[in-house]
């Protein structure tokens, strides 16, 4: 049984300007110490699919519309409620995200910030809550822990306030961490580290991680398993390995195929035309249909949602006769 | 707009995007009809109504009649006419000392922020000054110098302009109190404009309008000031109920506007004497006083949660 | 003689305390002895992490930051010994795309008054037909509907939003394009877009464009040579396929290091 089950979820948005359907009908699963990896571009749906189970969304105008995700056997993080929720939240399932200096509270020392969820979560005090937290910070590779720890987060660089973040969200031993787009705004060199952290400490700890980004090639470095989502629906969905070696669904491939450093100089990059679609309209049959450029554009469906299926062992795709090669 | 190009779609600008947000706020709906309907009832029904300062000691204290709407006051005036005529006066001294506030406030505070170093140090120090200084102080002070020289204005627009010596005392009357008001109302807003210049400063599309060779000034005026329109009209909508609970206040104690002009201050003044015997003096001018005020609050809210949200879509 | 020639640029920042009467604290040296030269028609690419320098520099050299020491050199004219209203006519000539679509566009001004006023900025006065010509053709330049010329930079996407910056960018009708990071913003599949479209112009319309970024494979792809910085000072210049195959210097040779490789599909 997976650490973490999620079936069918669908999150909407009632905005003034109509329905935007963020995510509409995704499953997948973490298994205990697995690392998968959510990609997708701006609109894809997959932040707002981990916010959904965290209960990180305003609602309204934020819905859960539809599905379940079953924590550890027994709790459905959507439909548990808030108590139950702050039990898990922090504590059981931890979270980075992007932006290292909005996420940290620039009015807080760093130790008021690290120790919070041990006094919450844990109970502990004050001092060896302190311990806990210089020790955390130890492990995330920062320099002089004990002094730096009453610093305030404006005095660190970027990638030293990710690598709180990290010690943040680790220190009470989650089961599952969520990591949204934790390198993105961090140079390459410090990119590496921080990937390299996370591998390491997930090893120690035994933590599964979902790995949320748009970069292709970090998924290659550190997932396992990659789930690549479109217009708020996973269109391919395999192990690493086999889903680099073989890409099936178009998206996919043309995801692969516009990658400056797949492509040779001197010749126009391959793109892909126009503009992801626009979430707050229905789309009826493939949402790559317009954009497909790689596969066979007549052959997409046009009345009906192609269906997620699983077309070869541990490979799931749509099924869309124009996208699938 | 063109003479080539047909299709074209329509903009939504961010001002229309913050109106079709407020429209969804039912109290700032209601405010702004509130304020225009008591601004209907100053300014044009008033005209049609009795002479507010007709005195007619037979009937005074009289209750709500025929004749007089809602009763007369200690001189037998009409009550109704006085509460919109005084409203004229406090709306407009709300209006027009937040005009001039806002004028200077956001000249000097744009200058100082778009200048900085020590052009903005100066300035912002001067502000400083004139903040450490009682506010009422000044006003009084103020408003005795311009009180001579309004009464010197007035005197000559009567007999080289030939105008009608009652409406021109009327004005002339008011105006030192206007100008003392709006004076010394810019200093906050001064200081609200400077900051966002500061962070507009650095904004890219600030530098982009100096990379083309736009002029400093053109750079200020056409791309920062618009920018800072925000907070500032945020601010001048809860600016204008501010100034007329100044006006009340001096006006209470005496110092605002003189007879024969009458101001809702003055009107609570003179209610709040007789507040055992005939109570409805203070109530009907209170009452009016406190839903006009009430509704520029909440519109003031309105429109700062209707501009607050930002608008980009990524 | 080079078309862009960048010598010995140092821009030094002195950290201040206290207002009326401040004193010098530190010194941040953000481009410590840069030399560069680019040719004409060439794209040269410049690579460097978050705070090496390039964003400075790249202010530097369009005059919006006074460097403390060296000059900047275009067409063979000192721009750093200009004043500031022979700078301001010169203008026209090096224009910049930036790296936030979204912030280096005006969100009170249509896609029509942002390019009028980059158009009056080389061609003065035009009237009103000579103008939507112009307006036309630059929006079709860049990929652009014209049916969208009235609206307003938060109701277009990413990448819609830096084909506006790049139109206005070449408006003024310029000879050199400062591009600073002009796709980090956007996604994979409009990075590739807006790529093609700058490589297209440059050959098109004769243009010199010094392109920065921290991302080399984008770098690679659209440069003709590259030069890398680190700590303010670049450590290394060299043809772009060249360098990438055999790095010289330790530092590129760690940055190459560094970033993730993808699994090719072939």
């Amino acid at each position: 049984m997976p650490l973490l089950e999620v079936n069918n979820l669908r999150t909407y948005f009632h905005t003034r300007n109509g329905i935007v359907r963020a995510v509409d009908g995704i499953s997948f699963s973490v298994d205990k110490g697995k690392t998968i990896g959510i990609v997708g571009e701006s609109g894809s749906g997959k932040s707002v699919s981990c916010y959904s189970l965290l209960g990180l969304l305003p609602m309204p105008p934020g819905k859960i519309e539809s599905g379940e995700a079953i924590f550890d056997k027994n709790t459905d993080l959507l439909s548990c409620g808030e108590k139950v929720l702050r039990t898990v939240r922090g504590k059981r399932i931890g979270m980075i995200f992007q932006d290292p200096m909005t996420s940290l509270n620039p009015y807080m020392r760093i130790a008021d910030q690290i120790i919070e969820p041990l006094r919450l979560h844990m109970g502990m005090d004050k001092r060896s809550a302190l311990e806990k937290a210089i020790h955390a910070l130890d492990e995330v590779g920062i320099p002089e822990p004990d002094n730096r720890i009453t610093m305030y987060p404006h005095e660190f660089s970027g990638g030293m306030r990710q690598r709180v973040m990290i010690a943040m969200a680790l220190i009470t031993n989650p089961e599952i961490l969520i990591a949204d787009e934790p390198t993105t705004a961090l140079d390459v060199t410090i990119q590496k580290q921080i990937l390299d952290l996370i591998k390491k400490r997930q090893k120690e700890l035994g933590t599964a991680v979902i790995f949320i980004t748009h970069d292709l090639a970090v998924i290659s470095e550190i997932c396992e398993d990659v789930n690549i989502m479109y217009a708020g629906r996973i269109v391919e969905k395999a192990g690493a390995n086999e889903l680099f070696a073989n890409p099936r669904h178009a998206y996919t491939r043309s995801l692969l195929k516009s990658i400056p450093a797949n492509q040779t100089k001197g010749e126009k990059l391959y793109t892909i035309p126009g503009l992801p679609p626009d979430t707050s309209q229905i789309i009826p049959g493939c949402a790559f249909r317009e954009r497909n450029q790689i596969g066979d554009q007549n052959k997409c469906l046009t009345d009906s949602r192609p269906e997620f299926k699983e077309i070869e062992p541990n490979h799931w795709a749509q099924d869309c006769p124009g996208c699938l090669s | 707009m063109t003479n080539q190009i047909t299709d074209t779609e329509a903009g939504t600008s961010l001002w229309k995007d913050a109106w079709l947000r407020m429209r969804k706020n039912k109290i700032a709906l209601a405010s702004i009809m509130v304020f225009t309907v008591t601004c209907f009832f100053c300014f044009v029904i008033a005209w049609f109504c009795k002479d507010p300062n007709q005195v007619n000691l037979v009937n005074k204290f009289s209750g709500p009649g025929s004749e007089h709407w809602i009763g007369t006051d200690a001189l037998g005036r009409d009550l109704f006419s006085r509460i919109l005529y005084g409203g004229q006066v406090s709306i407009l001294v709300g209006l027009i000392a937040t005009a001039v506030s806002v004028t200077i406030g956001i000249i000097y505070g744009a200058l100082a922020g778009f200048f900085g170093g020590k052009v903005d140090a100066i300035m912002m120090r001067i502000v400083d000054t004139l903040f450490s200084i009682p506010f009422l102080m000044i006003v009084i002070v103020l408003q005795a110098v311009l009180s001579e020289w309004s009464r010197e204005t007035s005197a000559w627009i009567v007999t080289n302009l030939n105008w009608d010596k009652g409406f021109t005392d009327r004005i002339t009357n008011v105006l030192p109190l206007f100008f003392a008001l709006g004076l010394l109302g810019w200093l906050t807003l001064a200081r609200i404009v400077r900051a966002q210049v500061l962070s507009l400063k650095e904004r890219e599309f600030v530098e982009a309008a100096t990379s083309l060779g736009l002029s400093k000034l053109t750079v200020l005026f056409r791309h920062i000031i618009p920018n800072t329109l925000g907070p500032t009209v945020v601010y001048a909508t809860l600016t204008v109920p501010g100034f007329i609970m100044y006006e009340a206040t001096l006006s209470y104690l005496g110092l605002g506007v003189e007879s024969p002009n009458s101001s809702w201050g003055i009107l609570i003044k003179e209610g709040a004497n007789y507040l055992e015997t005939n109570p409805q003096l203070l109530i009907f001018p209170g009452i009016i006083f406190s839903i006009t005020l009430f509704a520029l609050n909440f519109l003031g809210d309105g429109l700062r949660d209707a501009l607050d949200v930002r608008a980009s879509k990524d | 003689m080079p078309f862009l020639e960048i010598k010995n640029i140092k821009t030094h920042f002195q950290k201040k305390r206290g207002g009326l009467f401040s004193r010098t604290v530190d010194t941040v040296k953000a481009v410590d002895g840069v030399s560069i030269a680019i040719e004409k028609g060439e794209i040269l690419g410049l690579v460097g992490e978050s705070g090496c320098g390039k964003s400075t520099l790249s202010r530097t050299i369009m005059q919006l930051i006074p460097p403390t020491q060296g000059e900047v050199i275009l067409e063979n004219e000192n721009l750093t010994s200009l004043n500031a209203e022979q700078v301001r006519q010169r203008r026209p000539d090096f224009q910049m795309i930036f790296q936030d679509p979204y912030a280096s566009l005006n969100p009170r001004m249509t896609v029509w008054s942002t390019l009028k006023e980059a158009l009056t900025t080389r061609h003065g006065k035009l009237n009103h037909e000579e103008l939507e010509r112009a307006v036309i053709m630059l929006m079709e330049r860049v990929g652009l509907d014209h049916k969208f010329i009235r609206k307003y930079p938060h109701e277009f996407s990413g990448g819609q939003r830096q084909r506006i910056a790049i139109a206005r960018a070449l408006a003024p009708e310029p000879k050199l394009i400062i591009a600073d990071e002009p796709v980090s913003a956007l996604d994979v599949s409009i990075q590739s877009q807006i790529l093609n479209l700058l490589k297209d112009l440059v050959n098109d319309l004769g243009l010199t464009m010094l392109f920065i970024s921290h991302d080399l494979s984008v770098v690679r792809y659209i440069a003709d040579r590259i030069a890398v910085m680190y700590y303010g000072k670049i450590v290394e210049t060299g043809e772009a396929e060249s360098l990438m195959e055999n790095p010289q210097h330790q530092y590129t040779k760690e940055l190459l290091e560094s970033v993730p490789k993808v699994l090719s599909t072939d």
